[in-house]
Parts: C-alpha cells; sequence; structure tokens
C-alpha cells in the first residue's frame, strides 16, 4: 500500500463516495421506518396476559437485541435463501431493511413503552372514572400525553440508524461506505476515501443531533415532565 | 469592647441584572446571637451564604476574625482569594440548611464523621466518639447506621446540625431550617437549636421566619428590607416598639 | 436442516474465534471506561483547551459511525505510528472503546452534574477542598447513577466486537464467515449458531446489568 496521504486522490474520491449518499440516506429512512413500524410488536409484550407467550416473546426480544446486527444480516442475507419452505432469497437493499430494521424495532419499541409508562397512574384512573372505553381511554387519554416526550427520542434512533447503515456495505449495498471500499481496491488508496465518509457522517449527523437535542428542550420546557427528560437519558444510552 | 468576629463592610450583591443587596454593613461579637429577618427576596440568605463562600460580593469586605475573606494579599496588593485562602478563613464557619444536604450514600455515623477525618485530620476514633457524643445530644443515638433517607425531616435537620457542631465552628449559620419541614416537625429542631444556643460560645446567624423563636433565641434581631439593614437592635425593640412601617407591615403578615 | 452432525462439526471451529472476541470485549471495556472517565472529566475541567479538545473529541466519534472509525483506524493506524504487526487489534480496540468512551463520558459527566448543587455546598460548608468534594461527596453519588447506563454498554460493545471481523481478526463472526463460504447449505446453522455464541456470552452483560441497576436503586435514595 502506498502510504502517503495525497490530497490528489482525496478529491478524485469525493465524487466518486458521494455517488452512494442517495442510497445510504434511502436505506437510513426504510430502516427507520420499518423499525417505527415493527416497534408496535414488541410495545406490548410486557402486557401479554398469558405467560408462556409473554416469556417466550420477551427471551426472542432480548435475543434480538443482545447479538450483533451484523450477523442477523449475515443470517438475513447469506442464510434464509437456504431456509426450507419459509426462505427467499432477498438482495442486499432488502435485506439490509429487515436486518437493522428488526434489531432497531426492539429498541424502539422500549421507547413507545416508556412513552405509555410515563403517563401518570392517575390518567389512567380518571379514564377510567370517566367511563371512557377502551379506544376512548388510548386515543383521547393515554397516546396525546404518551407521544410527544417519545419524539426526541425517535429522532435520536434516526441519527443512530444513520449510523449503523453502512453495515449494509458488508453485503454489498452501495451507500458511502461501499463506494469508499471500491475506489480503494482500484487504487490501492483506502484512508482518502474512508477519511471522506467519516466528514459525511459528521457533516449530516452532527447538525442534526443539535436539531434534536433543541427539540428536546423545548418539548422538556413545555410538558415539564422529568421522568421524561430521565427516560430520554436512559435511552440515549441504549444503542450507539 | 470585644472585637467583632464577624464584619460586613459595605457589601454589595447582584446577581446579573438583579441588586440583591445595597450595601450592608453588620458586626457580629463573639457568642452573639443574630436573627435576620426580612420578605423573601431581600437578600438574607444572601448575607449568610457569602459568609459560608458559597457566593462571592459583587463588592465590599467580610472579615472573618480580623481575615479578610474574600481577599488575600499578595506581594503587598490585595487579591481575590484563592481556594486555598477560602478554606483557612471559612474553617471556623458552619451551616445548617434549608434543605438539610445530607449525603444519601453514607450513614448518619459517616455523615458527621466525614468531614473532622478527612478535612480536620482527627483520628477516627475519636472523631467517632464525638460524633456519636453529638447525634446523642440531638436525640439520634439510635440511628447512627441509618441513611438519610430512613429519616423523617426533623431528624436529618438534627443530624445536620450535629454534623455541623462536629467541626466546632465558632460560627454557625442558620439558613431558613425549619421552612422545609412539616408544621408538626419544626419544634424538636427548634428546641435543639435552643440548647445550642444556651450553651453559648459559638456565634451564631440565623435566617429565619420564626418571630417567636427569633425573639427567645436572638440578642438581636435584623431586619433586612430591599438590600440593605433596614431596622435592628433588641429582640423587644425591633418587634414591638419599631416606627420602621416596611418592618411593621412584615410583621403584621406573621400576627394572626 | 440443523442436524446435531452439523452442529458438532460447526461449534468446535466457532469456538476456535470465542478467544479473541472475548480478549478484543474485555480490552475494549477497560479502555473503553478509562476514556469515558477522562473525557467525562475533561468535558467538566476548568481549563478551556482541555474541555475544548475533549468536546471536539466527543463530537467527532459521536458524529460517525464505529465501522467507519474502525476502517479508519485500520488504514490510519500503519500510516500515522508505523505499526503493522498486531494494528488490526489495536485498530479494533481503539475503535470500539474510543467510541464508546465519547458515549459513556456524557453519562460520565452528565451524572456528575445531576448530583444536587446542595452536596456540593454542604461539602463546602464542611470546609472540604473542590478534590475533596468530588472525592467524598459528588463521585460516589454519581457512580451510582452511571451504573445502570454503563452496563448496557457492555451489550453494545459485545455487539460491536463483532466488527472486526471485518479487518481480518480471527473472531467468532470470521470462523463463521468461513464455515459459510466453504459450505453454503450450513449457514442457517452456522449462522444461528454463532448468533446463539454471542447471545450466551450476552447472559452474563445480561445479568451484571440487572444487578448493576439494582445497586444503584438501593444505593441512593434521593432526600
Amino acid at each position: 500500500m502506498n502510504n502517503n496521504w495525497s490530497w490528489d486522490i482525496f478529491f478524485d474520491a469525493f465524487p466518486k463516495v458521494l455517488e452512494g449518499l442517495g442510497i445510504t440516506l434511502g436505506l437510513t429512512i426504510a430502516c427507520y421506518l420499518f423499525a417505527l413500524i415493527f416497534g408496535f410488536i414488541w410495545t406490548f409484550v410486557k402486557r401479554i396476559p398469558i405467560t408462556p407467550i409473554r416469556w417466550v416473546l420477551l427471551w426472542i426480544m432480548e435475543f434480538i437485541r443482545s447479538t450483533p446486527p451484523l450477523v442477523q444480516l449475515f443470517f438475513l442475507y447469506y442464510a434464509w435463501p437456504i431456509v426450507p419452505y419459509i426462505g427467499v432469497t432477498l438482495d442486499p437493499f432488502t435485506s439490509a431493511v429487515l436486518g437493522l430494521g428488526i434489531h432497531y424495532s426492539t429498541y424502539i419499541g422500549e421507547v413507545y413503552r416508556s412513552g405509555i409508562d410515563s403517563v401518570d397512574r392517575g390518567q389512567w384512573e380518571a379514564a377510567r372514572a370517566l367511563n371512557f372505553s377502551t379506544g376512548q381511554k388510548w386515543t383521547k387519554v393515554i397516546l396525546p400525553q404518551a407521544i410527544p416526550p417519545t419524539i426526541p427520542m425517535l429522532g435520536n434512533y434516526l441519527i443512530i440508524m444513520f449510523k449503523e447503515v453502512p453495515l449494509a456495505s458488508t453485503v454489498g449495498v452501495s451507500g458511502i461506505l461501499f463506494m469508499a471500499d471500491e475506489f480503494g481496491s482500484q487504487h490501492w488508496k483506502y484512508l482518502e476515501p474512508i477519511t471522506i465518509v467519516a466528514i459525511l457522517f459528521l457533516v449530516l449527523s452532527y447538525p442534526s443531533a443539535i436539531l434534536i437535542s433543541k427539540l428536546e428542550k423545548k418539548m422538556n420546557r413545555r410538558f415539564n415532565k422529568k421522568a421524561t427528560s430521565k427516560q430520554i437519558q436512559e435511552n440515549k444510552g441504549a444503542v450507539s | 469592647m470585644t472585637e467583632p468576629i464577624v464584619m460586613y463592610k459595605d457589601v454589595h450583591k447582584s446577581f446579573g441584572d438583579v441588586k440583591v443587596l445595597r450595601g450592608v454593613d453588620l458586626d457580629i461579637k463573639p457568642a452573639e446571637k443574630v436573627a435576620v429577618i426580612g420578605p423573601s427576596g431581600s437578600g438574607k440568605t444572601t448575607i449568610i451564604r457569602m459568609l459560608m463562600t458559597l457566593e462571592e460580593p459583587t463588592s465590599g469586605d467580610i472579615i472573618v476574625d480580623g481575615k479578610n475573606l474574600w481577599h488575600m494579599e499578595k506581594g503587598g496588593k490585595l487579591v481575590p482569594a484563592n481556594e486555598k485562602h477560602l478554606r483557612e478563613v471559612r474553617g471556623d464557619i458552619g451551616m445548617v440548611f434549608q434543605h438539610f444536604n445530607l449525603f444519601p450514600h453514607m450513614t448518619i455515623l459517616e455523615n458527621c464523621m466525614t468531614a473532622p477525618v478527612n478535612v480536620q485530620k482527627e483520628n477516627k476514633t475519636s472523631a467517632k466518639e464525638r460524633s456519636i457524643e453529638m447525634l446523642e445530644k440531638v436525640g439520634l443515638g439510635d440511628k447512627l447506621d441509618n441513611y438519610p433517607s430512613q429519616l423523617s425531616g426533623g431528624q436529618k435537620q438534627r443530624v445536620a446540625m450535629a454534623r455541623a457542631l462536629v467541626m466546632r465552628p465558632k460560627i454557625m449559620l442558620f439558613d431558613e431550617v425549619t421552612s422545609a419541614l412539616d408544621p408538626e416537625l419544626v419544634g424538636e429542631v427548634l428546641e435543639v437549636i435552643r440548647d445550642i444556643a444556651k450553651e453559648g460560645e459559638m456565634a451564631m446567624v440565623l435566617v429565619t421566619h420564626e418571630m417567636e423563636f427569633a425573639r427567645d433565641v436572638a440578642d438581636r434581631i435584623v431586619f433586612l428590607d430591599n438590600g440593605v439593614i433596614a431596622e435592628q437592635g433588641p429582640p423587644a425593640e425591633v418587634l414591638e416598639n419599631s416606627t420602621n412601617e416596611r418592618l411593621q407591615s412584615f410583621l403584621h403578615r406573621f400576627r394572626r | 436442516m440443523i442436524t446435531i452432525n452439523a452442529i458438532a462439526d460447526i461449534f468446535p471451529v466457532l469456538m476456535k474465534g470465542v478467544e479473541i472476541t472475548v480478549t478484543v470485549l474485555l480490552a475494549s471495556i477497560v479502555l473503553g471506561y478509562f476514556i469515558a472517565f477522562i473525557a467525562g472529566f475533561g468535558r467538566l475541567s476548568n481549563n478551556v483547551i482541555l474541555r475544548k479538545f475533549t468536546g471536539f473529541y466527543v463530537e467527532v466519534f459521536r458524529g460517525t459511525s464505529l465501522i467507519v472509525q474502525l476502517f479508519w483506524f485500520y488504514y490510519a493506524l500503519p500510516i500515522l505510528f508505523g505499526i503493522e504487526i498486531g494494528s488490526d487489534f489495536w485498530a479494533g480496540v481503539l475503535a470500539i472503546s474510543l467510541n464508546y468512551g465519547a458515549y459513556m463520558s456524557e453519562i460520565v459527566r452528565g451524572s456528575i452534574q445531576s448530583v444536587a448543587k446542595g452536596q456540593s455546598e454542604a461539602a463546602t460548608a464542611l470546609n472540604m477542598s473542590r478534590f475533596q468534594r468530588m472525592r467524598l461527596v459528588i463521585f460516589p453519588q454519581a457512580v451510582r447513577m452511571m451504573l445502570p447506563e454503563f452496563g448496557n454498554y457492555l451489550i453494545l460493545m459485545l455487539k460491536s466486537t463483532s466488527l472486526v471481523s471485518l479487518i481480518g481478526m480471527t473472531d467468532i463472526l470470521y470462523y463463521g464467515d468461513i464455515l459459510r463460504s466453504s459450505n453454503l447449505s450450513q449457514a442457517p446453522t452456522v449462522y444461528l449458531l454463532v448468533l446463539v455464541f454471542y447471545f450466551i456470552l450476552a447472559l452474563p452483560l445480561i445479568w451484571l446489568t440487572k444487578k448493576m441497576e439494582s445497586i444503584s436503586k438501593k444505593g441512593v435514595a434521593s432526600q
């Protein structure tokens, strides 16, 4: 390998790496939406009254959360097509959406759950006292209070997802990391293109992070819930 | 006449644009008990917080036992005090807070022992002995190994007093020590302060809303209004014979 | 199909990778926590340069992706330091520990800042020095707040060690990939087993996290 930093290479690589940005952003959105929708499944797991079912689902959730998303991605991409009866061949993009989407849905589910739990007990009791139906209880009382405090947390997960998406380059999704790698193998120069990738991430995620922390402060002021900010902090720690 | 142990000289304090103190002059003699009263926002808490070095005056001097608290001499000039100087001068001052501020990760006994052992470098056995003695004095000899979270507000405040007293301060500051307590717990705390006051040797500055208590314990009452001392004197005079209108209307709210 | 025979073939091969996975994990945990404390205190320092520098470090590492950092170190370390031998190990450990160290430094900073102001004031009133206030009063309380979050990061770090297979380190996933490429029909069994391996490694960490949470709850009830 040629061991010197070269600005010429840097500027040659830049447009090439940039070509992958559309895919990276598109995949981020797709994975994120999938996780947002799939997250609902996990939200109510702890409320399932039938113990064995609850128990099995909780362990599945724990299993998904505690094992590497990279391995889950490989499983879907390489192994899923060969699984008898239910196996289907997945293209790289789809397997990334499923793999990362399912992995992070377990975290998103926790965010939803913490939002619901942050609603004061008295609110449930008040809803009962006013004789609301179950549907009314959720749509009129619980959800309007549960959703707003989760918005900054969900915003954080969008940034987290953005930073996890380059994992998909390992199965051939041609995002910015893939492009950098390709450029590297063609020119036998890796440091410049990978530095460009790092810069792109920084330039895109840092302002978003600032935006979200502003949103978070605004939300906290508006709703003035101590529990909420604590849960946000807990959830920030959940994933990188 | 004895030298004052604390002297405030034209002390001003602003928080941003808000002027809290606008020139306070106040002398406190050794063993004197001074109660500071006044409407909220009059700056009475700020007065003792500056003496405890929790708040720095904007201008003016505070002299403690002949030493300038917030300034020190360096090359013949007065410069702002550093941490070392502050520690030297505030060593004789103790304080009890409105919200107790006990250390929640330490037992009651450890709360009392930590400063003598770590700050005054007293040996553990004697610090422990004195701490137990002090806790017994405030009526908590049976709670030594409890944590603060297991105590009532009144008990916490009594621990806080024991913790301050173990340091053998010459000056004790009390910052509205009963205002965070349930009414039925106020009595036990005031009782302890009365006992301490009777023993005599310590100067005490009490910021308080308890007028009857102030009259009982204090040698002098200072009425602070709008950032200045508006009236001061022996309790009976200040509470009954003052002609200061602001003081009258302030006191009126306490007599119902 | 998953058969006992297949598992018996695969299991010993994957076992060969456990040592590297665990070594990288332990090294990253130790270094990561160390960095977290240094950077956490750095951001609270009175020294402007130190504060800005650690702030810059934290934002850069939180703002970019771990896998990108990993590749960057992998390519940059030999150039920067001329280390060739073992540089993949250090690239892996440095990337993981610097990345998570940045996140965890925010926990250190946040916990220290969230100790009530009255605690520091009470310590001042007992004439403690700045250092004594931190050592005796603030830090012991802050650590209890950090524990549950630190626990979560153990599992995140374990998961992230799988990335080192991408730079050629022979961890569990690396051997899994080798098995898959030599016999694709085994892929489902191989990757399921790899996942089970990681899950088994995660179990003690999950247990430890729960433990840390309960210590933290018990340690300090607010006044």
